[in-house]
């Protein structure tokens, strides 16, 4: 049997967390440019279920968390800058609010995606770890004569994630529980300073807690101390946003992907499409609308094997069993634990993206049937 | 009975010119819960260190060699219908194919208990 290449660990990032997973039994691995735990004892598979039957907690330190602050002191002016580059509605945004967005590119294509909160006074950024200083440095390019962009980086960031998730919670913090999905802001949590969000990316109810990096390993243990929470490494972090029909930055989305194509269309607000109010304006805003109007050529979906076999990231797919030339490819694939059945994500050119349409993924060069899915493909319980 | 070992953590036992062939449970650990078992045909001829069958992690695909050169006899259809036997019972009822020894000389580069314990130390 082939074992895995280990990766070398030199040049690794650690979390505030670091001494916590270890002590915890995490098996480490690089992610990321991160020392990061993709699994503790129980193993992806008891992870996955806890977290959807409990609570799971995850460190998700590595993320990126960036102040925009207004030079004028007027959110609005730090919103209307940050529309330069997202296609969303960022000014529609309210005090205490989040949303998600995407960083575009002059293509159309998606340079990163990204949850944008309003804080009333300045809006807080939380952006994937491999694009972080891509990141911070295209907002000082393109937002500094409006905006400071300041990285937060003397803070962790935890997810709770799961249907216990708000009754654990509420024991730390008054008001938790009555956060919809989507609200943020700061919260004192155990009596520390947090910023809170009632979102994550495991199709859970759940939280997305930031935390001073000194005091994360106290607000950890404090949540672990409770029996209904486990540590959850990120192999079902994967498996878990991959039920959830959520989208891996480098994977499912990336500078060659629009939001169009991505099936994205739900973030782009009606008011920055062709029409609106406040149209276009960002990057590759011509050819994102023109695919608002006029569609594109090919369409992230779902996709279901009839069979019990995984199809991963990377197999091609085909319209038949015996055609010859590939129409597109699995960007994310895998075994779902709550569905005890193989669920993968993938392009198809869009006449081939209606619900139900059987194709096929060469898989160790077997022709193996999968169908076009709707997802996400275990319903989310986000708290509206 | 005699078991043996590759370095890639397969065991084989070996009863009269029949191999039977499973991964060790140090794999089985490495690789996590099992979701997936693929088996080659019965029938097939396998060259040494050919790619002979395939066992999926929740993450991941491994592919397993065959440890020496046969003709496959039998294969485990348990660990098909269950893949987390191989979790659970690596080193018995999770066998995975039985091979017809072509040449008993391979045998000889193979390791024994005592030095796989100390490969996987």
């Amino acid at each position: 049997m082939a074992e895995p290449a280990a990766a070398s660990s030199l040049s690794l990032k650690r979390t505030p967390l670091h001494a916590l997973h270890v002590s915890l039994g995490g098996k480490i691995v690089p992610f990321a440019g991160y020392e990061m735990p993709v699994q503790y004892a129980p193993g992806v598979l008891k992870e996955h279920l806890h977290t959807r039957a409990a609570a799971g907690l995850f460190d998700v330190s590595h993320m990126g968390q960036v102040a925009l602050v207004p030079k004028s002191g007027k959110v609005t002016d730090a919103a209307a800058a940050l529309e330069r580059l997202v296609p969303q509605d960022i000014i529609g945004i309210a005090p205490g609010r989040q949303r998600y967005a995407q960083f575009t590119n002059a293509d159309g294509g998606i340079l990163d995606d990204l949850m944008v909160a309003n804080f009333g006074e300045h809006l807080v950024l939380v952006v994937n770890a491999a694009c972080k200083d891509a990141d911070i440095e295209l907002l000082r390019n393109g937002l500094s004569d409006v905006c400071e962009v300041q990285p937060l980086a003397d803070r962790a960031l935890l997810a709770l994630q799961g249907p216990r998730a708000a009754a654990v919670l509420a024991k730390f913090c008054a008001d938790a529980d009555s956060m919809r999905f989507m609200d943020a802001g700061p919260r004192m949590i155990d009596g520390l300073a947090c910023y809170v969000s009632r979102s994550g990316y495991t199709g859970e109810d759940g939280y997305e807690i930031s935390v001073p990096a000194d005091k994360a390993e106290q607000l950890a243990e404090a949540l672990l101390s409770d029996k209904d929470v486990l540590p959850i490494g990120l192999g079902a972090r994967d498996s878990l946003r991959l039920e959830a029909g959520l989208c891996l930055y480098g994977h499912d989305i990336d500078t060659t992907t629009t939001p169009v194509e991505a099936a994205l269309e739900w973030s782009v607000q009606k008011l920055r499409r062709s029409g609106g109010a406040r149209a276009a304006g960002f990057p590759g805003a011509d050819r994102i609308l023109a695919q608002f109007d006029s569609g594109a050529a090919r369409r992230r979906v779902g996709l279901k094997p009839e069979g019990r076999a995984p199809v991963r990231e990377g197999a091609v797919l085909f319209a038949t069993a015996d055609a010859t030339d590939p129409i597109g490819k699995v960007t994310s694939g895998g075994f779902g634990p709550t569905l005890n059945a193989p669920v993968a994500m993938g392009y198809v050119p869009t006449a081939l993206a209606a619900l139900d349409t059987r194709l096929f993924a060469d898989v160790r060069g077997q022709r193996l049937p999968l169908r076009v899915a709707a997802m996400p493909f275990v319903p989310n319980t986000y708290k509206r | 009975m005699t078991t043996l070992y590759t370095s890639d953590h397969e065991w084989l036992s070996i009863d009269g010119d029949t191999a039977t062939i499973g991964i060790t449970d140090y794999a089985q650990a490495q690789l996590g819960d099992v979701v997936f078992v693929e088996l080659p045909q019965v029938g097939r001829s396998l060259k040494k260190a050919e790619a002979a069958a395939v066992v999926e992690s929740v993450k991941a695909a491994s592919d397993v060699y065959a440890p020496i050169t046969g003709e496959v006899v039998e294969v485990n259809q348990a660990i098909v219908d269950e893949p987390a036997l191989v979790n659970t019972d690596a080193s018995g009822k999770a066998w995975f194919f039985k091979l017809k020894v072509a040449d008993k000389g391979e045998l000889g580069g193979l390791m024994d208990e005592a030095a796989y314990k100390a490969h996987t130390a």
